[in-house]
């Protein structure tokens, strides 16, 4: 059997506020070789999961469990998960002056190799460009894309694609795609889909978390969820998306709680 | 600017580097000291006696004796500058220092002529090896003098001079005479004045016309006693259109009594010609390092100042170039870095004398664990100096909260059209660009190290790759936290 997240009964505040609950009993179960779909309006609490599973230190998590290949995920650092298999695609992924996305990569799968082995020396320099090329290649990107400081200077469109990228060489059993498709026109969200559609298959688990059906359209997604006020409030099938590109959120606030202030 | 797509595998095997060589403290590197075994060393304590002694001692001409005594006076006459230091100086012991160490009587052109604790010294420090792998010429000074020198012979055939201060003194007495303190005469400032009257050992090099030396001269410079006063002297003359690119390095053993190092360096470009000077200054945290630097450009010459602070107590040091001509171009790269209990002052002075002329200074500063950098620079352009072109930009980067960053830049323009720009900006590690590191694995030291070398990428690609890896490595000694 494959790897598997398991979230239960999860509820989360982020640290600056810890008075008001954001996560407020999610359950969720991701297989690999699934791809779920997690939609819903602003402020239910999407990118919160996202970062609570990655394990960003500005969430805090008061209640629930996280269990990833049946160990412990809420007991790990972010780079324990990272190197466990756990992947975020950041909505809005940071710069890093200095720093080429070449560069970057090769000290993320060095940090990997010698957290494995602290003796180790890291991934020969031949076997990393043959690496690169072969991952870039298939992604379809420019060579010199490698040799940008990371995220400096790029379009929205090229964040995503790196974010991608990142993804592709550090090969995770489970990724997060958050809101991906923000702040994309339609060409450059078909290239980074594709992209995605590249990697995906039976040894990744993926969350595509999005506001909108249309990302849906490339990256077939399994199961749908709607998040609604810090809980998943309904679970289907790829119809389940559909519906909510017509009607909309509002069934989901008339069945599910008060009309939230807009 | 963009590099290459995929690091080349040079770049890689410096990454490598980086990532892999640096697991020592500084102690056990750098902070190691030796048994004395020394042919003389001064009382504490400066008097005119001693600077006499010290100049007989060394068989000088006399106009250098007179020189040392005048200067003595300006020294103990000039007040301490209270800026800068924020107070430290005050607290310099003059009477608990000694001014001079003899270490050895003679300079070896031979490793092994060199006494074997020194040698070994150096070896620790990798000297040697630098030497055999990519140095054109090599300085090694161990206390007061210089006690290894070597050049390469092809240079030596091209007229290239390369050779202690002392050495220089005896062997070119009219070139030195005709250029020493003319830079920086005795009285521009208190350490200067302290500098030329105790002055000893330093580099002297002489690029004839034309010359272009390929690869780096290096001088190193080391302190091994306690309580010990090293003042070295540089006068760098660079013919025109000649080439030379000069490196300094020094470290010293920890001790819990404070040390004291005051150079001053020289150095002349005259037309056409481009000078480089890197300085890699890592010196323990119980030394003084106050440096004054200069270097005068005449037509059409380039000098660059590449200056990085990693160690010391406190540094005041903030070289300065005099563009002298039209056409010449004054470059200053500073980084400092200021860990716990560490004060780096550092920045840079350009003078702008003549019309056409162009400078740029760029600084980079990290404090950490409340380390305290300060970025000071003088940028003047004079009357009649038009059409000169200047830009500034100066960078910190704080690790936490306590640590401590001011800029303090002055600006004095009385020329009429010139352009000049200036950036500063003080940022933080953010908590947002750490947690991106670490969730594709990196550990926290891991991630932080990347965000620090990435910071000074833009000054550290400007180095040879031995120094840059160098740099490199020091910078993560200095994030490993083990000094002191």
């Amino acid at each position: 059997m494959g790897a598997k997240i398991e979230i239960k009964n999860l509820h989360a505040v982020v640290e600056e506020q810890p008075e008001t609950p954001i996560l407020r009993g999610v359950n969720l179960t991701v297989n690999q070789g699934e791809i779920h779909a997690l939609m819903g309006p602003n402020g239910s609490g999407k990118s919160t999961l996202a970062n609570v599973l990655a394990g960003n230190p500005a969430y805090e998590v008061t209640e629930g469990e996280i269990s990833f290949n049946d160990e412990d995920l809420l007991e790990m650092d972010p780079d324990e998960r990272s190197r466990e298999g756990i992947f975020l695609a950041f909505q809005y992924p940071v710069s890093i002056p200095g720093v080429t996305v070449a560069n970057f990569l090769r000290q993320a799968i060095n940090a990997r190799m010698k957290a494995e082995d602290p003796e180790s020396k890291g991934i020969s320099i031949p076997k990393f460009r043959r690496m690169m090329k072969e991952k870039m290649d298939y992604l379809g990107m420019d060579h010199k894309f490698a040799g940008r400081y990371l995220n400096e200077g790029f379009s929205g469109g090229e964040k995503k694609r790196a974010e991608v990228l990142q993804m592709a060489v550090l090969e995770p059993k489970f990724a997060i795609m958050d809101e991906t498709d923000s702040g994309l026109d339609i060409d450059a969200l078909r290239t980074v889909a594709e992209g995605v559609n590249k990697l995906v298959g039976p040894e990744l688990g993926v969350m595509v978390i999005t506001h909108y059906q249309r990302i849906l359209d490339y990256i077939k997604p399994d199961y749908v969820h709607i998040m609604f006020e810090g809980r998943i409030v309904e679970s289907g099938g790829p119809d389940l998306a559909l519906k909510l590109e017509q009607e909309g959120y509002d069934w989901i606030r008339e069945k599910y709680g008060e009309p939230v202030a807009e | 600017m963009v590099q290459e797509y995929i690091p080349s595998e040079k770049e890689l095997t410096e990454e490598e580097t980086k990532l892999h060589d640096v697991r020592g403290s500084y102690d056990e590197q750098y902070g190691f000291h030796m048994p004395e075994n020394y042919n003389f060393k001064s009382e504490k304590g400066l008097t005119e006696d001693m600077v006499r002694k010290i100049s007989a001692m060394k068989n000088e001409p006399q106009w250098m004796t007179d020189l040392r005594v005048e200067a003595y006076h300006i020294f103990e006459e000039k007040p301490t500058p209270q800026w800068g230091g924020g107070g430290m100086l005050d607290e310099i012991d003059y009477a608990d220092i000694h001014y001079f160490v003899r270490a050895s009587d003679k300079q070896g052109r031979d490793w092994d002529e060199v006494p074997p604790e020194i040698k070994e010294t150096f070896d620790r420090l990798g000297i040697p090896e630098a030497e055999a792998k990519f140095l054109q010429g090599v300085s090694a000074q161990y206390e007061s003098e210089v006690v290894y020198h070597s050049i390469r012979k092809d240079l030596e055939e091209k007229g290239v001079l390369f050779t202690d201060m002392d050495s220089a003194l005896r062997d070119h007495p009219e070139l030195v005479k005709e250029y020493f303190g003319t830079i920086i005469p005795s009285d521009d400032n208190k350490f200067a004045a302290l500098n030329t009257a105790v002055w000893s050992g330093g580099s002297f090099i002489y690029v004839p016309p034309g010359v272009e030396v390929q690869m780096p001269l290096q001088a190193y410079f080391r302190i091994n006693t306690e309580s010990m006063g090293q003042f070295e002297r540089t006068l760098i003359l660079v013919d025109e259109g000649a080439y030379v690119h000069y490196v300094e390095g020094c470290t010293a053993p920890t001790y819990s009594r404070d040390s004291l190092h005051s150079a001053v360096v020289e150095i002349v470009v005259k037309e056409g010609g481009r000078c480089r000077y890197t300085t890699i200054q890592n010196w323990s945290n119980n030394v003084y390092n106050l440096v004054t630097k200069r270097a005068a450009a005449y037509k059409n010459a380039t000098m660059e100042w590449v200056d990085g602070n990693l160690g010391s107590k406190l540094t005041m040091k903030y070289p300065a170039v005099l563009l002298m001509e039209e056409g010449a171009h004054g470059e200053v790269l500073s980084i400092a870095f200021a860990g716990k209990g560490q004060h780096q002052d550092a920045g840079a002075k350009i003078t702008h004398l003549a019309p056409n002329t162009t400078s740029q200074i760029i600084s980079k500063s990290i404090g950490k664990d409340g380390g305290r950098g300060s970025y000071r620079g003088l940028l003047k352009i004079v009357d009649g100096a038009d059409n000169s072109k200047s830009n500034v930009v100066c960078d910190a980067l704080l690790l936490d909260d306590e640590s401590r960053s001011d800029t303090y830049p002055y600006i004095e323009i009385d020329a009429k059209k010139v352009t000049m720009g200036h950036e500063a900006s003080v940022s933080k590690v953010g908590e947002e660009q750490m947690f991106y590191a670490m969730s594709r694995g990196l550990n926290e030291a891991e991630a932080n190290a990347m965000i620090v070398n990435g910071f000074l990428e833009p000054l550290v690609k400007e180095l040879p790759m031995e120094y840059a890896m160098e740099m490199n490595r020091l910078i993560q000694i200095q994030l490993e936290g083990s000094i002191g």
